[in-house]
């Protein structure tokens, strides 16, 4: 069995398991919800196998009760919004927290360096539901944050961070910011530092630098970790659940109230269907500027 | 030697501290749930003295011992079938050129890590109801098949990454040596693909343990892993049994994602 020379016939043999497992229970489900967003929500839940394009039209606008006409529907769109809002400010900060710390892993004696990179990534693997747990164990109302700030005299009050746009976005950064800190780390660890002292050397500020030598070089790491954390926060369900409370719903928690309480499963498909769409979008973006970093420049 | 001290080019002002608070930041929060397990107060905010009594509880409270049980079973199983599926996926598509429907079978592979888990979790609702009442089956099937289907891509990437690093001339050695193709798997490129394998099947493990939004939504009644019963729980009052039980879970992961890392580590030498 030579490798090079594979035949056709025993690698797709071999890749049988793995394609039917996928396929099963990854790829073919998402046809289905795109066959359901056009179907008539049943009474209790499910569907009635009846064309309709109601939850299309549902997602983004809606009827007035008494005199039929149509607006956009507020409340979903204020949960788009919120969604993206939230990953956005999840994205940059994780940036503004995670580059300096990739740079200063990146610096350090190459020996230590996959040490202080063990250290990220042993949150990461650990279960997302119990970091974001542990965030909110921290800004409750009788938690230690604000134990302690009483404690200091500095507040009176416990001041209300849970179940707040706040306590979501930071229970998203402290999940995700190591999906930010990875990429940014391996483009800057083949860094050439000769080149930061050239720039010295021709009398650049450090912020100069930072600015026009070291951040383009390490643009596809920062690309990168910015699509990784901003995709999973959009389409984040645990952390909104635990942290936002009923109210701060994200795209998530409106996909999940309509295959419970909102028993209409097909607004909830098409729900889905739009989120993936977003996420496609991103995606390409991200693989686009990947391609285009990869032809040389100068 | 002033020369040297006086100028660092790889300093940048502010960047320790930042990098320093991170890990602080990163760390302080599981610290303080790890130690609120041992409270002796029913509160997990303040402190009581030292007590073992919630990790007693946990160990006794029967809905978490069937939900240990459910979660280690479901994990075993769906690790043994994604890395499995991962090693004949990884020998399949490396050490060969680009061939007819890679770009897909890559896209296929990875899809699990691209898709929002929101969504797949939804799609296996709907599908898996369908099948539900067709069939009148409500085992456990569904959760082992959806766990393998997003352990698949972790498991394949450190074999991939094994199998890349190989030498081939031992196998083709074998095989001139008229080894039987699976004679030379068994003997020739397994023993030297195992750390890829122990691996892939860590990390399978770990993925599946901790995962909660598929397995919501896929379970049946009664199907609860430790995941989800935390879930339902934190909608209630909250003791620091759960913090025990948070921290035996973070145990588990941390000890499998260090033994993962040496392994990994090992092949560079």
């Amino acid at each position: 069995m030579s490798n090079e020379t594979q035949s056709p016939h025993r690698r797709w043999l071999l890749l049988t398991p793995a394609l039917t497992i996928l396929t099963i229970a990854a790829a073919g489900p998402l046809l289905i919800v795109l066959v359901f967003s056009f179907l008539t929500p049943g009474d209790y839940g499910g569907v009635i196998w009846k064309f309709s394009a109601d939850a299309w039209f549902n997602v983004f606008a809606e009827r007035d009760f008494f005199d039929e006409t149509v607006s956009f529907s507020d409340a979903h769109l204020s949960i788009f919004w919120r969604s993206v809002r939230l990953s956005l400010l999840t994205t940059i900060v994780a940036f503004l927290v995670g580059f300096p710390t990739a740079y200063f892993i990146a610096t350090r004696r190459e020996n230590r360096r996959n040490m202080w990179m063990l250290l990220i990534m042993v949150p990461f693997w650990t279960n997302l539901l119990i970091r974001t747990f542990a965030v909110m164990e921290i800004i409750r109302n009788e938690g230690v944050l604000n134990s302690v700030l009483i404690g200091l005299g500095l507040i009176d009050e416990p001041i209300q961070l849970l179940f707040t746009d706040f306590a979501v976005t930071l229970g998203m950064f402290y999940v995700y910011l190591p999906l930010m800190v990875l990429p940014i780390y391996a483009s800057m660890e083949r860094m050439d530092f000769s080149l930061v002292e050239a720039a010295y050397d021709l009398y650049a500020s450090r912020w100069r630098v930072l600015r026009k030598v070291i951040l383009p070089i390490v643009k596809p790491g920062v690309v990168a970790g910015s699509i990784l954390v901003f995709i999973p926060s959009l389409g984040a369900y645990v952390t909104p659940r635990v942290l936002g409370g009923g109210k701060n719903l994200m795209m998530g928690n409106l996909i999940e109230l309509q295959f419970g309480q909102g028993r209409n499963w097909p607004l909830g498909a098409a729900l889905s269907i739009t989120l993936l769409a977003v996420v496609m979008v991103a995606l390409v973006f991200y693989v686009r500027s990947a391609g285009s970093e990869e032809t040389p420049h100068g | 030697m002033a020369k040297s001290r006086a100028f660092d080019v790889r300093r940048q002002s502010g960047f320790v501290f930042i990098a320093l608070s991170c890990f602080v930041l990163l760390y302080l929060p599981i610290i303080l749930l790890v130690v609120y397990s041992f409270n002796a107060g029913t509160s997990i905010a303040v402190w009581e003295g030292f007590s073992w009594q919630w990790y007693v509880s946990a160990w006794q409270n029967e809905k978490v011992q069937d939900a240990t049980i459910l979660s280690l079973i479901i994990a075993t199983c769906a690790s043994l079938v994604a890395t499995t599926a991962a090693v004949m996926a990884a020998l399949a598509t490396t050490r060969t050129t680009k061939f007819r429907g890679s770009g897909l079978v890559f896209a296929m592979i990875n899809q699990p890590l691209m898709i929002p888990e929101i969504v797949t979790a939804v799609a296996l609702l709907i599908f898996f109801a369908m099948i539900k009442v067709a069939t009148g089956y409500t085992g456990l099937w569904y959760l082992i098949i959806a766990h393998s289907a997003f352990c698949i891509p972790f498991a394949y990437m450190p074999i991939r990454a094994r199998l890349q690093g190989m030498d081939l001339n031992l196998e083709q050695a074998a095989a001139d040596l008229y080894g039987r193709p699976w004679r030379v798997f068994r003997r020739v490129t397994l023993p030297q693909l195992w750390p890829g394998v122990l691996a892939g099947a860590m990390l399978a493990f770990v993925i599946s343990l901790d995962d909660v939004v598929i397995t919501e939504f896929v379970k049946s009644a009664g199907q609860d892993t430790l995941p989800t019963y935390m879930l339902g729980q934190l909608r209630r009052v909250i003791t620091p049994e759960i913090n025990a039980i948070s921290t035996v879970l973070l145990a588990i992961s941390v000890a499998l994602v260090v033994a993962f890392y040496i392994l990994s580590q090992s092949k560079k030498q």
